[in-house]
């Protein structure tokens, strides 16, 4: 069992808050990803679980193991670095077997672990050669090679493929994501990439400054996030967002953007009518909107801007009042610039966010954050 | 191929361009030569006969080529033993210095401490002032407390100058590695200590040792402060200063040839590294 905890984690560099006040929960054998910007302390917090740079007040856990005070060598982890940091005067299988030699594994086991793990990675050809020998790629495997070696209950990975070209980056996420599904270790890993994170991730821990916004499995991340920094961060392209006016007419609650009603769905008039005579967020993913090309009575006349056809899609870059959206349509969909076309928006695919604080209004927004 | 026709704005740039490369050229040859025929001179004159040393004009290469004036500066009385004072001068400052600088330079390198640029333009502050100026009150120093005339008396001296610049060079080499690999090191196993030995230490290794030839070197050449500080025990250079003056030619060459050899051997050795100090990179 290696569930990691951390609770109420605080990390200052001077006037910095690199890690404010979290807490994080990662189920053991769970594949936990931690998303953001750079410089939104998603790396420190991983380097205080690693005991690499330990927190200024909070716990770490481990385990049963209270490790805020322990070196990294007795927390029972290992680690993939950004810059890979395998040892350049070693050949590769004295770097894959470092941490068996340090751990005073037995000779014979020490063989059979750097060999089954070569293979894993498929260097098991190279374990002769120096580092410099190899390219980008084949160092990366090293990596990870010597990562799994030591079979630690925790592994972490610090941006483990940002050094990587795209094509092999590709290639190696699908494969690393294998790989760590047979592994069975509880695995954190960083990245700035939000596709490497939807698609390698159980859930995912989406920061920005020192904080966690949203923890939660990729798909609700996704779809629902709980902050308007989450879902502009998150998607290719991002999350649209537009402005509109609550009003309450006859008793039921519509958001007009500019003379253009919405309906919310049911369960969100209740927090939304706080807002009441008020400006909110809109917030609503390309591939969500019906774009049309005869006016209907729900749907909202905008102007084509740019057309870019990508092959599985058509992305229309359209103007609403004074914001700029993209939206997605059928490959089929044939549109011009300046020409005007129709576009519904299915409620349930509305997210609604405080303008102020870019949170997600919501019924329970504690449960959205962190169920 | 047709050849290329050029107008004359571009004959001309071309001309420019060749000219500027020529005087270019034509300036590091002569800096070269203006270090390089002093030694020549003296490497010439020290394999060649008294005859030819008093002759002139000078041959390029020495006709013919004898170490009869070599034999005689080394069976010159006191040259054996000033060799060996300044062997062990400069070895044990060598060791005294690299000791200190390892663990200076490591702070300087990979800690962040309060003091930390005030420590280093202290070190560099050090080399600010003339030998002269440290030189005089350490010599006072070492007669109050007994020390003078004394071998290792140097070598403390020594270190003393020497080691603001290993300090430095050592720091530069730390800087080099990767503070990722000591940290990868340690979370598969390595104890900080262990971490420095295994990983840190082999990689420093080449670096950390050009620094401690360099610190000989430069033992090796300094004359005033061991000029200062010793009589009897007088090192190489101290003795042949002393004795310039009232030695015959023969003498100034081949002690000036000698003097030359584990200088310029010990720094072709290291030349890369001492390049990696003024921040050059390195492959």
């Amino acid at each position: 069992m290696a569930e990691i905890r951390v609770e109420n984690a605080v990390k200052t560099f001077g006037k910095v808050t690199a890690v404010d006040h979290v807490d994080l929960t990662v189920f053991d054998q769970e594949f936990v990803v931690l998303l953001g910007p750079s410089g939104c302390g998603k790396t420190t917090l991983l380097r205080a679980i690693a005991g690499l740079g330990m927190v200024d007040s909070g716990r770490v856990m481990i385990g049963d193991r209270d490790v805020t005070y322990l070196p990294p060598k007795d927390r029972n982890i290992s680690m993939v670095f950004q810059s890979y940091a395998i040892f350049p005067h070693m050949k590769v299988w004295d770097n894959i077997a470092f941490g068996l030699k340090m751990k005073r594994v037995p000779k014979a086991e020490q063989q059979s672990r750097v060999q089954s793990a070569a293979e894993l990675l498929h260097i098991e050809d190279f374990l002769d050669r120096y580092p410099s020998q190899m390219s980008g790629g084949q160092r990366q495997r090293v990596a990870v090679a010597r990562a799994i070696a030591v079979h630690a209950q925790v592994l972490l990975m610090d941006e483990p493929l940002s050094n990587l070209d795209a094509l092999l980056r590709l290639e190696m996420r699908a494969e690393l994501k294998r790989l760590l599904n047979e592994l069975h270790a509880t695995t954190i890993y960083v990245t700035h990439d939000q596709i490497e994170a939807l698609s390698m991730g159980d859930r995912i821990a989406v920061m920005r400054n020192g904080q966690i916004l949203q923890f939660d499995v990729p798909t609700k991340v996704y779809d629902a996030p709980a902050d308007r920094f989450v879902g502009g961060f998150i998607g290719s392209p991002p999350m649209n967002f537009l402005e509109g006016q609550v009003r309450k007419e006859l008793n039921d609650l519509r958001v007009y953007i500019g003379d253009f009603g919405l309906a919310p769905i049911p369960e969100i008039k209740e927090p939304l009518s706080r807002y009441e005579g008020n400006p909110v967020g809109i917030g609503i993913r390309a591939e969500n909107m019906e774009a049309l090309r005869q006016p209907a009575p729900d749907a909202l006349q905008v102007t084509v801007l740019v057309v870019e056809p990508l092959g599985s899609q058509n992305l229309l870059t359209i103007r609403i009042g004074a914001s700029i959206i993209k939206v997605s349509t059928h490959p089929d969909f044939i549109a011009a610039p300046n020409q005007d076309i129709w576009i519904r928006f299915p409620a349930d695919k509305i997210r609604w966010y405080d303008r102020e604080t870019g949170r997600a209004i919501v019924p329970d927004l504690e449960k959205l954050v962190a169920p | 191929m047709t050849p290329r026709t050029l107008d004359p704005v571009q004959r001309r740039a071309l001309r420019r361009q060749k000219m500027r490369r020529a005087s270019v050229y034509a300036l590091a040859i002569l800096i070269a030569l203006w270090i390089l025929l002093p030694i020549w001179l003296i490497a010439s004159q020290a394999f060649s006969n008294q005859e030819d040393i008093y002759g002139f004009p000078k041959t390029v290469v020495p006709t013919p080529v004898s170490t009869e004036t070599m034999d005689f500066f080394l069976n010159y009385q006191g040259i054996l033993q000033a060799t060996r004072n300044s062997v062990v001068v400069a070895v044990l400052t060598l060791v005294l210095s690299t000791l200190l600088a390892m663990p200076a330079g490591y702070a300087i390198s990979r800690y962040i401490f309060p003091g930390r640029a005030a420590f280093r333009l202290s070190i560099l502050a050090v080399r600010a002032f003339p030998i002269v100026i440290l030189a005089v009150p350490l010599a006072v120093t070492f007669i109050q407390w007994g020390m003078f005339d004394q071998v290792y008396s140097v070598a403390l001296m020594h270190t003393a100058l020497t080691l603001p610049t290993t300090v430095l060079v050592v720091s530069s080499v730390f800087a080099s590695i990767p503070v990722e690999l000591e940290e990868a090191a340690r979370v598969f196993g390595a104890s900080p200590f262990q971490a420095f030995i295994r990983v840190v230490m082999p990689l420093v290794l080449p670096g950390v040792a050009a620094a401690a030839i360099f610190t000989f070197v430069m033992s090796w050449n300094e004359v005033f402060a061991a000029t200062l500080l010793t009589i009897r025990n007088r090192t190489l250079p101290a003795l042949i200063l002393y004795t310039l003056n009232k030695s015959p030619l023969e003498f100034q060459y081949a002690g000036g040839f000698f003097m030359l050899v584990p200088s310029l051997v010990f720094i072709f050795f290291i030349r890369r590294y001492l390049f990696n100090m003024w921040g050059q990179i390195t492959k």
